[in-house]
């Protein structure tokens, strides 16, 4: 956890709807079209008393991006002038794949990675393989090479269809 | 043992665990058999040392309220963090389990040791998340969906070798009679064990031992492997009693932060 020091700049005005759109540009560094609260990496914004809370949290244990996110967040308001911030990272709940939202599983399904199933269907998780669309042309005649693909957050599955390889973000 | 004293060795061994093994899978990034693999072990060397990260950085703020005379001020700070914790202790300090120290050997042996520890530690934190400790909790909500891919992972890969050729089943069952040993120490509990069982901080080992075991004959089936006799089991990790496999791995670990205390980039 990490405060800085109150800045001569006034916050009273800002509210938390317009913190959240400024941290809109905020992107996950390996998946650069979706914003964090896209992902459900951001959880949550408080401003009480002209003090701004943020609270982020982990998709997973060794998220290497993390670190770089919150960076960014605190760069980001830094720039808006705002000072008095503190950016909160939690564990609990756990992150979810089902906290991505819609427009964020679109945008990954646009930038060639399939979208993570909803862990309600519960082979995802449990082993069996849910059926896998191709981002490239559609067909769900594809297959898992690699439950562990380019990142922690990623498997690695080959589109019989296409031939072309792809990223499926992994249900969590 | 008080109760603090017991959170403070129990998070520090959960710490250490995970640490260790994901220190062993990571040898195997750019050796790793096939592409995938190589992959597969850096992202599960990840999960680990991440997980490490957790528990390491909540033994050193539990220290500090425990034995504030023991930090270097004498005062309530400045407190240990996951970097002093990992980079600054010597082997005797260290307290993980012996299984998770022991090298990496050639790719059955990896798997079969990853198999006894992950299907040790789904349950494990499959437990944990229900801890009165809400830190504990914490962590093991996020570590038991990484555990689950892990566990997952190691025994697809261990019905392959026994059920594959003569010769990836004779590796694989050589693996596991030699590892067998190693197995008696995850179960038998210390001092810090038994003090947060009775609290509801941390779950009984038996407990744990009955899933352990139901899913490692279910996989020995599946594999063709045969279930070794419970013989001699090594035991002292737990005590700061190792192999002697960990010292040279923490010296080639934490050389760079004996060399330059305190570096950073
Ligand atoms: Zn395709």
């Amino acid at each position: 956890m990490k405060a800085s020091a109150p800045s001569e700049h006034s916050v009273g005005s800002v509210n938390a709807a317009e913190i959240e759109r400024l941290l809109e540009s905020v992107k996950d560094p390996e998946i650069p079209v979706i914003s964090i609260r896209e992902l459900g990496v951001l959880r949550g914004v408080k401003v009480e008393n002209g003090a701004v809370e943020v609270t982020i949290t982990p998709t997973y244990s060794g998220c290497p991006a993390m670190d770089f996110m919150r960076m960014e967040v605190e760069r980001t308001l830094k720039q808006a002038g705002i000072g008095n911030f503190q950016v909160k990272q939690v564990l609990s709940p756990a992150w979810t794949t089902d906290w991505i939202s819609d427009s964020g599983r679109k945008k990954l399904l646009d930038f060639g990675i399939a979208p993570p199933p909803h862990s309600a269907d519960i082979r995802a998780l449990k082993g069996g393989s849910p059926a896998i669309a191709c981002p490239h042309c559609g067909s769900t005649e594809t297959e898992m090479l690699s439950q562990f693909g380019s990142t922690a957050c990623k498997a690695l599955y080959r589109c019989k269809a296409c031939k072309e390889p792809f990223d499926l973000f992994k249900c969590h | 043992m008080s109760e603090q004293e017991a959170l403070f060795r129990y998070t520090l061994r959960m710490g250490d665990n995970s640490l260790v093994l994901g220190h062993r899978n990571s040898e195997w990034c750019g050796h790793g058999p096939v592409l995938e693999e190589d992959i597969a072990q850096a992202n599960i060397a990840l999960d680990l040392i991440g997980q490490a990260r957790n528990y390491l950085t909540y033994a050193g703020e539990v220290e500090a309220k425990f034995r504030p005379s023991a930090l270097p001020t004498g005062q309530a700070g400045p407190l240990r963090t996951e970097d002093d914790l990992a980079y600054l202790r010597g082997e005797r300090e260290y307290i993980n389990v012996q299984l998770v120290e022991l090298p990496k050997g050639d790719y059955a042996r990896t798997i079969v040791r990853s198999f006894l520890f992950d299907a040790f530690h789904l349950p494990l934190q499959q437990a944990l998340t229900t801890s009165k400790d809400e830190r504990l909790k914490g962590i093991a909500e996020k570590a038991v969906k990484e555990v689950t891919y892990h566990l997952r992972h190691s025994s697809e890969w261990l019905v392959r070798f026994g059920d594959g050729t003569e010769e990836s089943h004779r590796r694989a069952q050589e693996a596991l009679d030699d590892l067998w040993r190693y197995t008696g120490e995850l179960f038998t509990p210390d001092e810090a064990e038994e003090v947060l069982a009775k609290a509801g901080i941390a779950p009984k080992l038996a407990d744990v031992k009955q899933e352990w075991s139901a899913t490692v004959d279910r996989v020995l089936k599946e594999a063709t492997l045969k279930r070794p006799a419970d013989g001699w089991m090594a035991s002292g990790g737990k005590k700061g009693i190792h192999t002697e496999h960990l010292g040279p791995m923490l010296a080639e670990m934490q050389t760079l932060q004996r060399s330059y205390p305190g570096v950073e980039w």
